[in-house]
């Protein structure tokens, strides 16, 4: 347990002091939220009617923005070879990275999401279910993010990979996320349903992430 | 203690680097690896510590503590530093000591002069007190086996002769090290030469 917290509060820490991974995929978050709306110009209720879609969108890209920062990094510095060597295996490892690339970039967007929606004139009575979906959904996005990561992991230049690979990975959470926190008030019952299948995504996440992100780091290690 | 090695054989990007590797390390004893640039010296080090498996061959440290995985009970320091630039000297030993079960935060520093740079982020460490703080990781946490990929590089005269000091000391307390190494460390150890593949080489105290 020490050593995942360890782990945990390194990353957090890394991710507050250099500004790097977290920072950049904030930031990016926001400005995607700020421009669209003076893109798509005064038309509220089609910003209303996308809102949640741009949402989601904006965080899906700033996860995957991210994701080449959980890895890369130890892999390059060789603190990924001395984990190896730690009182805990590689899945609880890759499971303790993604639940910090979690607490520092995904969730903190989480958080955020509904407010900035008002930018995009969000209907306010999808606040809630929007706040409702992103928490639990952030977390797989970001157990996802870990698992391409860990693929793409030695791979300079890896971005494009890691993108096209995440892509199919991330579509479902996309596509119940939109029907978990879209439409009216005749919708909520779908919307319930949405968010069951949303959290069903999450464990099954939860489950696969850090065995084949392991599986990944192990590979790469031979 | 005994690190016992079988057979070994590893494979690199479809080439054989070495094959019927096998070796027997004593409590006490000091094996220096020899050989040419890309000799397999390194990965071998990588398969004792179990970061990567092998291909063929049998790997076993007897008499050590059961409970605990070879790479459990081993140090493996490689080419590379496992510091953190972002992380002061400090941080990086906690965090390192943490991970690994009980540090010594006090005994690292101490043990390659690094008290002083305690509170300096790695980031504006010179390699060589970036390869000190990397070496603090023998004397932070206690282990029976030490693998040393080029331990010296980079290291002062001052640095270096800390180094044979620990390893000697290490030696002393029954614990096994096995290093990689071109210059003469001054310490007495068996050599193993690695290079023309298939090598036998046989140590043993």
């Amino acid at each position: 347990m020490t050593a995942l917290a360890a782990v945990i509060t390194r990353d957090l820490r890394l991710a507050l002091r250099q500004g790097g991974g977290a920072g950049i995929a904030l930031g990016f978050f926001l400005t995607v939220l700020v421009l669209i709306p003076l893109g798509i110009g005064p038309d509220v209720a089609l910003l209303a009617r996308i809102a949640p879609g741009t949402l989601w969108i904006a965080l899906l890209l700033s996860v995957l923005l991210s994701a080449d920062r959980i890895f890369e990094p130890d892999h390059d510095d060789g603190s990924l070879e001395i984990m190896t060597l730690g009182p805990v295996p590689l899945e609880l490892i890759v499971l303790a990275k993604a639940a910090a690339h979690w607490l520092a970039t995904a969730l903190p967007m989480a958080l955020a999401a509904p407010f900035l929606g008002l930018l995009l004139n969000l209907d306010p009575a999808l606040l809630l279910p929007l706040g409702l979906s992103m928490l639990p959904a952030s977390l797989a996005l970001s157990l996802l993010a870990s698992l391409v990561a860990a693929v793409t992991v030695g791979l300079k230049r890896g971005g494009l990979l890691l993108s096209i690979l995440a892509l199919p990975l991330y579509l479902p959470a996309l596509i119940f996320g939109v029907a978990a926190s879209a439409g009216d008030d005749t919708l909520s019952a779908s919307r319930s349903a949405a968010l069951l299948i949303l959290l069903a995504l999450v464990l099954l996440a939860l489950v696969i992430a850090p065995f084949a992100g392991a599986a990944a780091l192990r590979a790469h290690l031979r | 203690m005994e690190l016992q090695i079988t057979d070994l054989g590893c494979i690199r990007g479809g080439r054989l680097v070495f094959a019927g590797l096998s070796l027997r390390a004593d409590g006490g004893s000091l094996t220096l690896l020899r050989g040419p640039n890309g000799a397999g010296k390194t990965s071998l080090l990588r398969l004792i510590a179990g970061v990567a498996e092998p291909d063929h061959g049998r790997i076993a440290l007897h008499g050590g503590n059961a409970a605990l995985t070879l790479s459990q009970q081993c140090h493996f320091v490689g080419d590379r530093d496992a510091a953190k630039l972002h992380l002061t000297v400090a941080e990086n030993l906690r965090f390192w000591g943490d991970f690994l079960d009980g540090g010594d935060l006090d005994r690292a520093l101490d043990s390659f002069g690094l008290k002083a740079l305690a509170g300096l982020q790695a980031a504006v460490l010179s390699t060589g007190q970036r390869r000190r703080l990397a070496l603090s990781r023998l004397a932070l946490v206690a282990r029976p086996l030490w693998l040393l990929d080029e331990p010296t590089v980079g290291l002062d005269a001052q640095s270096r002769q800390r180094l044979v000091a620990l390893m000697s000391a290490h030696l002393a307390s029954g614990g096994i090290i096995l290093a990689a190494t071109h210059v003469e460390l001054g310490l007495a150890g068996i050599e193993l030469s690695l290079g023309e593949a298939p090598t036998r080489g046989i140590a043993a105290q």
